[in-house]
């Protein structure tokens, strides 16, 4: 038996939300640090793969290059250059484990309450414009000041991140 | 396809997925990485109200782009402080670098 086009998509949508909290629970629960990266990756694939559905091309393909791609290669360089695995392994203490779970949970619980009370109204009027050229002229005439200041955080940044870890190196 | 509802209640259940990890990781780098988990949770959320709600679908893509800009950033310097850190105390430990407290 074929499955329609549309059972079908609805199937993938779901395994794609699974593959999503499957890799934030890679994330979140492990002790080994790697591990977490690595589950890291999958949840971030898992939120291109859902913005595919959300109907933006474009947005799916910069989370694959900005986050699977350059984030966490970052992380890994990260974990390359500063704890052998093997070493201290900072000790959980029950209470607070309790604590952050009744915090997520409350936060949760919070924001569901908010999404069923509320009733969500669409705009009167909604373009159909979803070009990457319709995003470019906006990022080059309306939103030009954003654009430019986005470019001098990341400079900074980037000297930040230099200048921090080059003076350590030279103190100790 | 799917309603606006189910794509919230992803995002919130990513978030809170990341804030359970913040309060309750004591390792610098997982703690970052909770961070960029609810980052993520918040982008899904701006999407999906650009995809259902807005009056322009190119705004909300825009912000998605800038907040991922802001995350980059945030990760190398995030990342150098840790290396700052782990020179200086030989341990990523949050609970080591108590130096300044009051």
């Amino acid at each position: 038996m074929l499955m329609s086009t549309e059972a079908f998509a609805q199937m993938a949508f779901w395994i794609v939300v699974g593959l999503t909290f499957t890799g934030a629970a890679i994330a979140v629960f492990p002790r080994n640090i790697l591990y977490n990266v690595l589950g890291l990756a999958l949840a971030l694939t898992g939120v291109g793969g859902l913005y595919l559905y959300l109907g933006s091309f474009f947005i799916a393909l910069m989370q694959l290059l900005i986050y699977v791609g350059a984030i966490t290669i970052v992380i890994v360089f990260g974990i390359m250059m500063s704890r052998p695995l093997h070493l201290e392994v900072p000790k959980r203490e029950l209470s607070k484990v309790a604590m952050a779970a009744a915090a997520g949970l409350f936060f949760f619980m919070a924001i569901v309450g908010v999404v069923f009370k509320t009733q969500w109204v669409p705009a009167v009027q909604r373009s159909t414009d979803w070009s990457v050229e319709t995003i470019g002229h906006l990022l080059l005439t309306r939103y030009d000041l954003v654009f430019e200041v986005i470019s001098l955080v990341l400079l900074v940044a980037i000297i930040g991140a230099i200048v921090t870890a080059g003076f350590t190196r030279r103190l100790s | 396809m799917n309603s606006l509802g189910t794509y919230m209640i992803v995002a919130a259940a990513l978030f809170s997925l990341g804030l359970f990890g913040i309060l309750q990781r004591r390792n610098l780098i997982g703690m970052l990485i909770s961070i960029e988990l609810m980052l993520n949770g918040a982008n899904l959320n701006f999407m999906a109200f650009n995809r259902f709600l807005a009056p322009e679908p190119a705004v909300g893509q825009i912000i998605a782009l800038f907040v991922m800009g802001l995350a980059a950033a945030e990760a190398a310097i995030g990342l150098s402080i840790i290396l700052a850190l782990f020179r200086t105390l030989q341990s990523i430990n949050v609970e080591r670098a108590q130096r300044l407290r009051g």
